[in-house]
C-alpha cells in the first residue's frame, strides 16, 4: 500500500563548475518520517532548495510529482501553497519581535481593513504554540527564548501554513540531547496526525530513534535508501554509504601518554552572568589537566561549559569571577585575552563564524592573527612573506582543502573554517587548548582529520579540553570526563570506565536532586 | 593575472586614467599645464591627509568621522589667532596640533571607551568645535601673514640662482633621485626576499611597476619643474601618506583596524583590544584634522567661520571611492588616493571648463554612486546574506 506523496526525478543542478546534484532521485511516502544524511556538500540542502523552490524551476532540471502532480514552483510562495514547509538550519527569526509577529511575519492576520488583526495574531500564535507544546506566551521577544524554543517557533510557524510535508534542515544542531530529544518525539506525533516529515541530519543516533527511511547522498548523488522499520539500524551502515568505506574506526587511534604534571587547574571557579549578576552560571568549579590529557567536558546545554572556558580565557566573559588558576603549578591571574595567550592558553570557540574568523580575511592573516608578533619584527613590522609560509605550513599538516592561502576563509566549508581556527590557536604555541565543541556542524570525514589534529596536539604535549554535546566523541576522543549541569561539576570518569549512560544518569540525578531541593 | 582580475583589481585607477584623459581633452589641454597639475594636491592637501584618518575609522567598521571639518576650523582659528595676537609661528603650530590631540583624546576615549556610537559622537562634535572656532574667531575672519608659518606649508624649494618662475630644474633633479632610489629599493626588497625562500611577485611585473612608479614622479616633477618647483606642502602630504600607507600594510597595529573591522568578537577573543584600536583611529584622525587645518589656513591665508564645512564629507568620499568597504575591513591608503585625486580631477577640471558649482555636486554625487554600486556588485559586499 505504498502512497507516494513525494518523488524528485533526475534532478541535475549545476554551479559554475560544479555539479551540486547529479541525477538525483528521492522518493517519500506519505506518513513517514524520511532522513536525508549525507555529508557537507552532498547536496542535501540543494536538493531541499530545489523542492521549496528556492532554486526556482528552470534552474534545475529533472521532475517533482507532488501529490501526484508535477510541480514547478518559481517561488517559496508556490511551494508554501501546496502545503510544504521548510525549517532552515539558520533560523530566520527577529529577534526584537514577538513570537507571534514572528510566527505571521509575510502572512500577517489582517482584518477586513488590511490593518493586522492584533488579537487575532496572538491567539492563532498561542494555538500553533500549543500544538508543538511550546509553554511560552505568543507576547515574548524571541531573543528572550533559547534556541531550543526558538527551533519550536519555526515548526509551530511552518504548521499554523496548514502544511502536509514538513522539511527540517538539521533542527537539532544547537539542541542540547534533552531538546533534540523531544523535538524528535514531536515528530513522531506528527506522524501521527498524516504529516509526512524530511529529516536533514548529521546525528546518526537521531536518524536511527526517528526515520523510517534514510536516503543518502554523496557528492550529489543518490547512493541509497534504506528502510528502517523498527528503529534498529546500525549507525555504522549509514555512515558506510555516506563516506563511501567502512569507517573501522570513527576516532582515530591514539597513543595514551598522559603525563603526571598537571598543567592546567582551577580551583573553586566562579562565574556569574554579565547582565543579570546575580544568576550564577559557574559554580565553584575546580578541574585539572595533564599533560598530553584529553579532558572532555559533558553537559546539556547551559550547564557553563562554555562559560567556564571563556571566562578561565582571561576573563572574557562574565562578572564577578572568583577561584584559582593555575598554569604549569603557579597562580595565574590573568587580566585579558591576551594576557590568557602569553600564558599558553587557547581557546577556539563554539562558534568559528560569529566569534572564531574575519570570514572576509584570507586564511593567511586569520591563522596569524592571535599571536602576530611571531611573524613581526621588534618595530611591528609584519613579514608577509613569513606569514604567507607559516600559513601553508599549517594548511598542509592539517590538509586543509582550499586553492590558496589567500581564500577568503568565508569561502570553505565547514569543515575546512575549523581546521583554519585550530590552525589560528595552534599558531599562538599554547600549551593548552580550550576546544569549544570543536566538530560542530561538520561532516564525518572532517570530524575524523579534526580529531587527528587533536590527537596530534597531545602527542606534542599539549594538553586539550574538549567541550563535546556528543557523547561518543568524548568516550571516544578523552582520557577522562567531567560531567557538568546547572554550573557545576557533577561527575568525574576516566573514559574507559565511562559509558554514555553512566554520563547522562550523572547529569540527569543531579537535576533531580536539585528538583527536589527546590520543591 | 587575468585581463578581468585586472580590471577589477584596478578599476578606480583605469577611471581615473579615463576622467584625466577626457578632461585633458575637454579643456584643450589646460589640465597638463604645469600651474594645474602643481595645484592639484595643493588644492585637495587636506581631502588627501584627512581620507588617510578617515580609512582607520572606516577600516574599524564603516563608521565616520564627521567632526573633522570643525576640527579643522578650529584648528586654523587657534593658529591665525595666537599669530595675530603676536606669538610665534611655532608655538602656533604646536598649540593648534596640540589642541587637535586633546580633541582626538577625548572622541577616541569616547567612541573606544565608552562606546559612544561614533555617528552620535562626531556628530555632536562637529557642532561643539565649529562652535568653539567660531568663538575664538569672533565672527571675524582673520588674516595670517606670518611668513615663518606661510614658508613652512606654502614656499616651494628653489635654489636661488638656479630656479625662477616657468623653469625650476631642482624639482627635476629631487624627482630623479627619488625614482632612483625607489628603483633600487623596489629590486632590491625583491631579491632579498626571494633569497630568504620566500614568494615573490615574477621578475617582470616588479620592473613593470618600477617603470609605472618612475615614469610618473619623473613626469610629476617635469610639470613642477615648469612651474615654481617642487612645493613643500607636497612633502607635508607625502609624509603622512606614507606613514600611514605604511602602518595599514606593514605593521601589527595597522592589521588591528583591518580585524576589528572584520569581526569584532573573535578579534578580541585572539588577544587584541578593540577599544584600543577605536581609540587609535579617532585619535589619530582629529590630530590629522589639526594638520590639515593649518595646511588650508596657510594656502587661504584667512581663516573664518565657515572654512572646512563639509570638508570631512570630501574625505569619506574618498576613502569610498578608493574601494573601501562601507561595511568595514577592507580598504587601502593607495586606493584613497586615487579616489581622493580622482575627485580632485574632476573637480579641477569642471573649474577650468567654467561650469558652477552645482554641476561638481552632482558629479561627484553621481561618481561615489556609481562607485560604490560597482564596489557591491561586483565584490558582493552587500554585508548581508
Amino acid at each position: 500500500m505504498s502512497d507516494t506523496i513525494l518523488e524528485m526525478k533526475n534532478i541535475v543542478k549545476e554551479y559554475p563548475g560544479v555539479k551540486a546534484l547529479n541525477n538525483v532521485t528521492f522518493k517519500v511516502e506519505r506518513g513517514e518520517i524520511h532522513a536525508l544524511v549525507g555529508e557537507n556538500g552532498a547536496g542535501k540542502s540543494t536538493l531541499m532548495n530545489v523542492l521549496s523552490g528556492v532554486i526556482p524551476y528552470g534552474e534545475y532540471t529533472g521532475d517533482i510529482i507532488y501529490n501526484g502532480k508535477e510541480c514547478q514552483f518559481h517561488s517559496i510562495n508556490e511551494s508554501e501553497e501546496t502545503g510544504i514547509a521548510v525549517v532552515h538550519q539558520e533560523l530566520a527569526l527577529i529577534p526584537e519581535l514577538t513570537i507571534a509577529e514572528n510566527m505571521f511575519m509575510g502572512n500577517e492576520r489582517r482584518n477586513k481593513f488590511g490593518v493586522i488583526d492584533w488579537d487575532r495574531t496572538f491567539k492563532e500564535a498561542q494555538d500553533a504554540m500549543t500544538r508543538v507544546g511550546l509553554k511560552e506566551s505568543s507576547h515574548v521577544l524571541i531573543k528572550d527564548i533559547g534556541t531550543g524554543k526558538q527551533q519550536l517557533v519555526e515548526i509551530a510557524k511552518a504548521l499554523s501554513k496548514n502544511c502536509k510535508l514538513l522539511v527540517l534542515d538539521e533542527p537539532t544542531s544547537s539542541l542540547n540531547e534533552e531538546d533534540s530529544k523531544m523535538l524528535l518525539d514531536m515528530l513522531l506525533d506528527f506522524k501521527k496526525q498524516g504529516i509526512t516529515s524530511i529529516l536533514i541530519t548529521h546525528k546518526l543516533n537521531e536518524v536511527a530513534y526517528c526515520a523510517d527511511q534514510i536516503t543518502i547522498l554523496r557528492d550529489g548523488q543518490t547512493i541509497e535508501t534504506i528502510p528502517n522499520p523498527n528503529h534498529t539500524i546500525d549507525e555504522n551502515r549509514i555512515i558506510k554509504g555516506m563516506v563511501g568505506r567502512e569507517l573501522t574506526d570513527r576516532y582515530p587511534e591514539r597513543e595514551h601518554n598522559v603525563g603526571s604534571e598537571v598543567v592546567f587547574e582551577c580551583k573553586d571557579w566562579s562565574v556569574f552572568h554579565p547582565v543579570y549578576t546575580e544568576k550564577c552560571l559557574d559554580d565553584h568549579v575546580s578541574f585539572k589537566v595533564h599533560k598530553g590529557e584529553v579532558v572532555g567536558f559533558s553537559g546539556l546545554q547551559g550547564a557553563g561549559r562554555t562559560e567556564l572556558a571563556m571566562s578561565l580565557f582571561g576573563k572574557s566573559y562574565g562578572s564577578h569571577i572568583t577561584g584559582h588558576e593555575y598554569i604549569n603549578g603557579k597562580e595565574v591571574h590573568l587580566k585579558n585575552e591576551s594576557d590568557a595567550i602569553k600564558h599558553g592558553l587557547a581557546y577556539a570557540t563554539e562558534d568559528r563564524k560569529t566569534n572564531g574568523l574575519i570570514l572576509d580575511e584570507t586564511i593567511a592573516r586569520n591563522t596569524t592573527l592571535a599571536r602576530m608578533e611571531k611573524i613581526a619584527n621588534r618595530h611591528g613590522i609584519v613579514n608577509v612573506p613569513e606569514e604567507n609560509k607559516q600559513a601553508e605550513i599549517y594548511v598542509k599538516e592539517m590538509h586543509t582543502k582550499t586553492p590558496s592561502i589567500q581564500q577568503h576563509v568565508g569561502n570553505l566549508s565547514g569543515g575546512n573554517q575549523q581546521k583554519v581556527l585550530l590552525a589560528k590557536w595552534m599558531f599562538t604555541e599554547p600549551d593548552v587548548l580550550i576546544l569549544d565543541e570543536p566538530t560542530r556542524g561538520i561532516d564525518v570525514g572532517a570530524k575524523y582529520e579534526i580529531y587527528q589534529i587533536i590527537n596530534d596536539m597531545v602527542s606534542q604535549g599539549k594538553a586539550v579540553v574538549m567541550i563535546s554535546s556528543e557523547l561518543p566523541e568524548l568516550l571516544g576522543m578523552c582520557d577522562r570526563i567531567y560531567a557538568m549541569n546547572e554550573g557545576r561539576v557533577v561527575g568525574e570518569f576516566e573514559a574507559k570506565d565511562a559509558t554514555q549512560e553512566k554520563i547522562m544518569s550523572a547529569i540527569l540525578s543531579s537535576n533531580n536532586k536539585n528538583v527536589s531541593q527546590a520543591g | 593575472m587575468k585581463g578581468k582580475d585586472f580590471v577589477k583589481k584596478y578599476t578606480m585607477v583605469l577611471a581615473l586614467i579615463l576622467v584625466f584623459i577626457l578632461f585633458t581633452i575637454l579643456t584643450g589641454g589646460r589640465l597638463i599645464m604645469a600651474q594645474n597639475i602643481s595645484n592639484l594636491l595643493l588644492q585637495n592637501a587636506y581631502v588627501l591627509v584627512m581620507a588617510s584618518g578617515m580609512l582607520l575609522c572606516i577600516l574599524t567598521g564603516g563608521n565616520v568621522d564627521l567632526s573633522v571639518g570643525s576640527t579643522l576650523c578650529l584648528s586654523a582659528a587657534i593658529a591665525a589667532k595666537l599669530m595675530q595676537t603676536n606669538h610665534s609661528s611655532a608655538t602656533a603650530v604646536i598649540v593648534a596640533l596640540l589642541i587637535s590631540a586633546v580633541i582626538g583624546l577625548w572622541q577616541g576615549w569616547l567612541v573606544g571607551y565608552v562606546h559612544i556610537p561614533p555617528f552620535i559622537c562626531t556628530l555632536a562634535g562637529m557642532f561643539l568645535f565649529r562652535g568653539i572656532a567660531r568663538t575664538i574667531l569672533d565672527s571675524k575672519t582673520i588674516s595670517i601673514s606670518k611668513e615663518g608659518f606661510l614658508n613652512l606649508f606654502t614656499s616651494y624649494i628653489q635654489i636661488k640662482g638656479v630656479d625662477h618662475l616657468g623653469n625650476c630644474p631642482s624639482a627635476m633633479v629631487i624627482g630623479i633621485i627619488i625614482a632612483i632610489f625607489i628603483s633600487i629599493f623596489m629590486i632590491a626588497d625583491r631579491g632579498k626576499k626571494a633569497k630568504q625562500g620566500y614568494q615573490v611577485a615574477s621578475m617582470g611585473s616588479t620592473i613593470a611597476k618600477v617603470i609605472i612608479f618612475d615614469i610618473l614622479i619623473i613626469a610629476y616633477s617635469y610639470e613642477l619643474m615648469g612651474y615654481k618647483g617642487v612645493p613643500v606642502m607636497v612633502i607635508w602630504i607625502l609624509v603622512v601618506v606614507l606613514i600611514f600607507g605604511f602602518i595599514t600594510e606593514k605593521t601589527v597595529f595597522g592589521r588591528y583596524f583591518y580585524a576589528v573591522g572584520g569581526n569584532e568578537k573573535a578579534t578580541k577573543l585572539s588577544g587584541i583590544d578593540p577599544r584600543m584600536v577605536y581609540f587609535w583611529a579617532y585619535f589619530l584622525m582629529s590630530v590629522l584634522a589639526g594638520l590639515s587645518g593649518l595646511l588650508v589656513g596657510a594656502r587661504i591665508g584667512s581663516v573664518d567661520g565657515n572654512m572646512g564645512n563639509s570638508y570631512e564629507m570630501d574625505a569619506i568620499a574618498s576613502c569610498f571611492i578608493g574601494g573601501a568597504s562601507a561595511y568595514g575591513g577592507s580598504g587601502k591608503i593607495p586606493g584613497v588616493m586615487v579616489g581622493a585625486i580622482l575627485l580632485g580631477v574632476i573637480n579641477m577640471g569642471m573649474s577650468i571648463l567654467g561650469l558652477p558649482d552645482q554641476y561638481q555636486y552632482i558629479v561627484k554625487g553621481a561618481v561615489l554612486l556609481a562607485a560604490v554600486i560597482f564596489d557591491v556588485v561586483t565584490n558582493h559586499k552587500t554585508g548581508k546574506s
